[in-house]
């Protein structure tokens, strides 16, 4: 985590006598250490490979399939149970869903949303959060309480409600749906990165470039912010699962995206709703490409955990 | 203790207006009055049902009436959507039946995952310690709206055992998938959180003190190991409560239970501010309420916490 440690470089020795010890003992940065820690991660590295799979279907998948998202097979429409079956003859492969669509373009479609909720409220919460816990954790004092009063009083109420209303007062889309979510996605990430501060803050360099006169923000953003960001990038990947659970939460009762876009959410809900006339395909291939890729960010995140806590050098 | 409480509640009752003020306000900034329908009334008559609702007042003075009423007659103001309902009557209608299944999957959620997380614990690297773990790795991806459907999925359509939704007045065979669906993965949560701090309990020295001095095994964890190993599952049954609330929208619209979360949704649907209000603020208030017992609950059980 230290960038102190990072930074030490045994590729530019001051002098000859140096680069000869250094080339004995290899310089082992904390970095270096957590990402071989991180490659012996089995279950991590597995995700890994899934995600950026999943990754690539939802870029190209619409390459691989003639038909889009919203155009309607009347022959289809109204005999899906027999007709729309997932075929590999008649390129859907994932079947139609309930309106005659090809469910494969579809859920190409809602893994594009829903990545890019989890993606995008995680890097709101990122970006607000790292930034409020920064400055409340190193000015401290009374702004501190206050800031953090604040936060106190805004986790407190109940988000999905707030979340609900807001859907539902400004019209569902997906812009309000970010709107939401990035209101209280920081929440957490500015606790953490609050108190990770309080820590580094007392540290030698701090005093330093306190003694020589840096400026307080250049402080934050130069000393405080890279020191961070392990733990930062740990909780973001923990936090794009949550994000893209609330998405879905949200869109499977029919608040989130609207038609003709869709998301995992809003596709499982259809499944559901289909579930008795016997077309399970089109609730198992949302479910699907969902289950696997929460499980996939989990383990990232928890790999991560594991390759970046120093408590286990 | 009492300088906790007076602080804990110095957070919740600024919460609480917070709350109250931003969902009031909120609603006057929607589109469309709550009678702009496709065929526009004439404006006397709107005039008149507005003056009825008393929504011709100024904003503030409608607040005020508002909270008056929710606080000296627990009057949540009337359905704007439907005529002959009030949001009372709604509250009357699916509160009980949010609460029975709700107050179920709190206990099934707190004693089974509880005693999952013991049980992992005492035998570590056990098949019943990996069935634990494997249990609470999966509940992590099986939120309630993934878990109902699978549920319906094997035991109404497949094994044809449970009804597929209703409620009938909450006889077992309606309760027993709402209640799996709403509390797995919490109970999968809870086990996580009782496994790892008993765990770490069991590591520390006084327990190794209790061991030497030759008490039983059993002895042990119920009389030195348990108390301090459950606490940080009562700091989770504040996320849990709220889980569970917001859970019951999704319990209701699959399972057809009829709950509070069934209203508050279609009331969502049908933009009926005035439910919507009413129930946020309801439920809403439970919750910030709930956690503020929680916490101070937890600093009366913690002795580590300084007041």
């Amino acid at each position: 985590m230290s960038q102190g440690l990072s930074s030490f470089n045994p590729q530019q020795p001051k002098t000859a006598a140096m680069g000869e010890r250094m080339a004995e003992v290899k310089g082992r940065s904390l970095w270096a250490d957590a990402r071989k820690r991180f490659v012996q991660n089995k279950a991590a590295m597995a995700s890994v490979v899934i995600l950026v799979l999943i990754l690539l279907f939802a870029f190209f998948g619409h390459y691989l399939t003639p038909y889009d998202n919203e155009t309607i097979d009347w022959n289809v429409l109204g005999n899906v149970k027999t007709e729309g079956k997932p075929s590999l003859a008649n390129q859907h492969y994932f079947g139609f869903d309930d309106s005659g669509r090809d469910l494969f373009s579809r859920v190409v479609q809602g893994t594009q949303i829903s990545l890019m909720v989890g993606l995008v409220g995680a890097l709101i919460a990122v970006l607000v959060g790292t930034v409020y816990g920064a400055v409340a954790g190193y000015v401290g004092g009374r702004v501190d309480s206050a800031m953090m009063r604040f936060v106190d009083i805004a986790m407190s109420i109940p988000y999905m409600f707030v979340l609900i209303l807001l859907l539902v007062v400004f019209g569902r889309s997906i812009v309000m749906l970010f709107v939401g979510i990035g209101l209280t996605a920081w929440l957490d990430m500015s606790r953490i990165v609050r108190g990770q501060t309080l820590s580094i803050k007392n540290k030698e360099f701090i005093e330093a470039a306190v003694a020589t006169g840096v400026p307080t923000f250049t402080i934050i953003r130069r000393h405080i912010v890279p020191n961070l960001l392990g733990v930062v990038a740990v909780y973001a990947t923990l936090l794009v699962p949550q994000m893209i659970l609330t998405e879905s939460f949200i869109s499977f009762l029919g608040l989130g995206v609207q038609e003709p876009l869709t998301s995992w959410g809003a596709l499982i809900s259809e499944g559901v709703s289909t579930m008795n006339y016997g077309t399970l395909w089109q609730l198992f291939f949302p479910l699907g490409f969902f289950v696997v890729s929460i499980f996939a960010f989990f383990f990232i995140g928890d790999g991560l955990r594991d390759a970046l806590d120093p408590k286990d050098r | 203790m009492l300088s906790f409480i007076i602080r804990r509640m110095a957070v919740a009752i600024p919460t609480l207006l917070v709350l109250l003020v931003a969902s009031f306000y909120l609603m006057q900034f929607a589109p469309g009055g709550p009678f702009t329908s496709e065929r526009p009334l004439p404006p006397q008559v709107l005039e008149n049902i507005e003056a009825k609702y008393g929504l011709n007042e100024p904003t503030w003075k409608q607040l005020v009436n508002y909270v008056g009423g929710i606080v000296t007659e627990f009057d949540f103001g009337p359905s704007y959507k439907y005529k002959d309902r009030s949001v009372n009557d709604i509250i009357a209608q699916g509160f009980p039946v949010t609460l029975t299944y709700g107050t179920i999957s709190f206990l099934f959620a707190i004693v089974i995952g509880g005693a999952l997380g013991i049980a992992a614990a005492i035998r570590q690297n056990s098949w019943l310690d990996y069935f634990a773990v494997g249990i609470t790795i999966g509940a992590q991806v099986l939120p309630n709206f993934v878990m109902a459907p699978i549920l319906i999925l094997i035991f109404s359509l497949w094994l044809g055992w449970l009804p597929g939704g209703g409620w009938n007045g909450g006889q077992w065979n309606h309760v027993i998938m709402p209640v799996i669906a709403l509390s797995t993965s919490y109970m999968a949560s809870i086990a996580r959180l009782t496994r790892s701090s008993m765990l770490e309990v069991l590591r520390s020295n006084f327990i190794r003190t209790a061991r030497a001095k030759g008490l039983p095994e059993r002895t042990i964890i119920w009389r030195h190991a348990l108390k301090p190993s459950i606490l940080p599952v009562v700091s989770y049954l504040g996320p849990a409560f709220v889980g569970m609330v917001t859970g019951s929208f999704i319990i209701d619209s699959i399972f057809s239970t009829g709950g509070i979360g069934y209203f508050y949704v279609n009331a969502a649907f049908n933009r009926d501010y005035a439910v919507m209000m009413g129930l946020t603020i309801l439920l809403g208030s439970m919750t910030i309420m709930f956690n503020m017992v929680v916490d101070i609950l937890y600093a009366w059980i913690d002795p580590k916490i300084r007041l």
